[in-house]
């Protein structure tokens, strides 16, 4: 079909692969996010942590600057305890970069009736799904485990290979721990996305979800006297789970395998939520 | 033996206890097919369960020869689909909009982008190619919606209600797009429209429906061409002879009221053989029209026809 001859014609080229094809939506769903000076701005105020805690291990295992600043044998302890300290900032970071895109990926497509387009070539609703998700979840990569596992070389590199084999828990955790993380959100920003067509209103869902949730969990157990209302608080779930990995301890009286299951529920809920609501058509009975 | 391209067998859909479609049988080979029908008639119901958005509830269907309980992704590869009502990305560019459905479809990155251009030049858009679907006019956004339809190349187009809301002009160059696809032998069109001359100009099979029933199928070329076989002459003088003498070569005649008769010509009798026939008998003709049974016609008596089991 040459734009010359401006007549019809059918398309014998080559085709990719059905697999890849969720990674579309990923790469178009990623393009846009940057074309906020907000969002560019407070990405690289979620990567100064990273930056600091960075300068501190360096700091830790430089003897002139040690002696220098009269700090003793180290400036702080470098083990589990410091690597959760760090991801735990990080969610917080997560939490409102999730609440500033997630809502903008799934909710325009509903409001301009665009499912319909999507669904009416080879494309399933969990490429769909797939492919959205993504997007968050690259973004949200960048600011917990990828970071967090240089960290982890970085000091392991300082220290040698002795403390990285005896220390491997920490990586696995830190990987875990961000996985979780980066599930949770993305596919609760989605689901309330996919619910509340209006961008500023989804957005102010999510961040809703995770205050109100805790508030509500501590109101719970105040008057209780319990420790389940932590059940209605995502970040509280999140950290008792993170606890655990990083082997410090119970974070509150509720177990890490009900906090674990309650998380799988929460995201299960969503899932379902989207299956709902991500139809080509929504059919009124 | 061509593949027909819709095959319907007792294909039902139900919404909670509501039969929407019930039944309905037939085959459709046409290279393009109107689907028409009054408002709720099930005509977009039938699309999108063709296209496997809506589950079946009973029977099953076969476009090109693609069973739509089992291969729905291989027959959403090779269609293309134009939705009834407004569905666009508002705030990205009609080229990228179309290069993003392109490669939706499984095209390359380059090769969709050429796609990309090369449909909205051939749908008229292409000045406007960089501008955002956001701006985009009512008609435009019509035949963007038809450029994301056939960017990827389909074999089957199904276009729902592609005049909606278009100027006289636009219409028609909407229709003579339709119509150049079509002859372009390509690709099969299959148009759902409740606007009977928009299926007149496109269509060679129509397929009505009512209450979620096929009531009739109409081959249209091969009515026009019966078409031309049935006369209407309005004469004066010796009617009665004059329709013996017609009968005497072999027409069926009839004198209906108004000095009017009616005549189905034989095979190769042609419309002068009636002129030497009044000129012989001194008939003076007034008026002789070819029967014209218009699709509006078809259509009409369809509607008043009890629904018949869906069936063909």
């Amino acid at each position: 079909m040459a734009v010359y001859k401006r007549s019809y014609k059918g398309y014998n080229g080559a085709y990719t692969p059905e697999w890849s094809r969720f990674r579309v939506l990923t790469r178009y769903g990623s393009r846009g996010l940057f074309k906020s000076k907000f969002l560019t701005g407070f990405f690289a105020v979620c990567l100064f942590p990273f930056l600091i805690t960075a300068a501190l291990i360096y700091l830790n295992h430089n003897a002139t600057i040690l002696a220098m600043f009269k700090f003793g044998k180290n400036v702080v302890n470098i083990d589990s305890s410091f690597f959760s300290q760090y991801l735990q900032t990080q969610v917080g970071f997560a939490f409102i970069l999730t609440a500033f895109v997630g809502p903008g990926l799934i909710s325009p497509d509903l409001a301009n009736n665009a499912l319909v387009l999507y669904f009416c070539r080879p494309f399933t609703r969990t490429e769909y799904v797939t492919g959205k998700l993504l997007v968050l979840a690259t973004l949200l990569s960048y600011i917990t485990w990828i970071p967090g596992l240089v960290l982890f070389t970085i000091e392991g590199s300082l220290s040698g290979w002795h403390w990285m084999i005896a220390n491997f828990y920490i990586a696995v955790a830190i990987i875990l721990s961000s996985l979780m993380l980066i599930l949770v959100l993305s596919l609760l920003a989605l689901a309330l996305s996919a619910w509340v067509k209006w961008k500023p209103v989804a957005g102010a869902l999510v961040l809703g979800v995770m205050f109100f949730g805790t508030g509500f969990g501590a109101a719970v157990n105040g008057i209780m006297r319990t420790s389940e209302g932590y059940l209605f608080s995502i970040p509280t779930l999140l950290t008792i789970v993170m606890h655990s990995l990083f082997r410090l301890g119970r974070f509150t009286d509720l177990p890490p395998a009900e906090a674990c299951i309650a998380l799988l529920i929460i995201s299960a809920g969503c899932l379902f939520l989207l299956g709902r609501k991500i139809r080509a058509y929504e059919v009124v009975r | 033996m061509t593949t027909p391209v819709i095959q319907l067998d007792h294909l039902g859909v139900r919404f909670g206890k509501r039969d929407i479609l019930t039944d309905l049988t037939g085959t459709l080979s046409g290279r393009s097919i109107g689907l028409l029908g009054p408002n709720g008639a099930g005509k977009s119901t039938l699309i999108n369960t063709l296209l496997g958005f809506y589950q079946v509830s009973s029977g099953t269907a076969q476009v090109l020869g693609l069973d739509i309980r089992t291969q729905i992704q291989q027959i959403r590869a090779i269609v293309g689909y134009m939705p009834e009502n407004d569905a666009f990305i508002y705030n990205m560019t009609a080229v990228a909009f179309i290069r993003l459905m392109a490669e939706l479809s499984g095209l390359p990155t380059e090769a969709a982008l050429e796609r990309a251009h090369e449909a909205l030049f051939y749908v008229g858009l292409g000045e406007a190619r960089y501008r955002k679907l956001g701006t985009y006019s009512l008609g435009m956004k019509q035949m963007a919606k038809l450029a994301q339809a056939i960017v990827h190349g389909p074999k089957l187009l199904i276009l729902d209600e592609p005049t909606n809301g278009l100027d006289p002009a636009a219409r028609q160059r909407m229709i003579r797009l339709i119509q150049e696809m079509r002859d372009s032998k390509d690709l099969h069109v299959v148009l759902c429209s409740h606007l009977l001359r928009d299926v007149e100009e496109t269509c060679e099979e129509v397929l009505i429906l009512k209450q979620g029933q096929i009531v009739h199928y109409s081959n249209l070329e091969e009515e026009r061409r019966a078409n031309k076989k049935f006369v209407e002459i309005e004469a004066g003088g010796d009617q009665a002879g004059f329709a013996e003498a017609l009968q005497g070569m072999g027409c069926e005649c009839a004198v209906a009221a108004g000095n009017r008769i009616k005549a189905v010509l034989t095979d190769g009798m042609e419309i002068r053989d009636i002129y030497r026939v009044a000129a012989q008998r001194d008939v003076q003709l007034r008026r002789l029209n070819y029967r014209r049974d218009t699709l509006e016609d078809i259509f009409m008596k369809a509607m008043e026809t009890e629904t018949a089991n869906g069936r063909l």
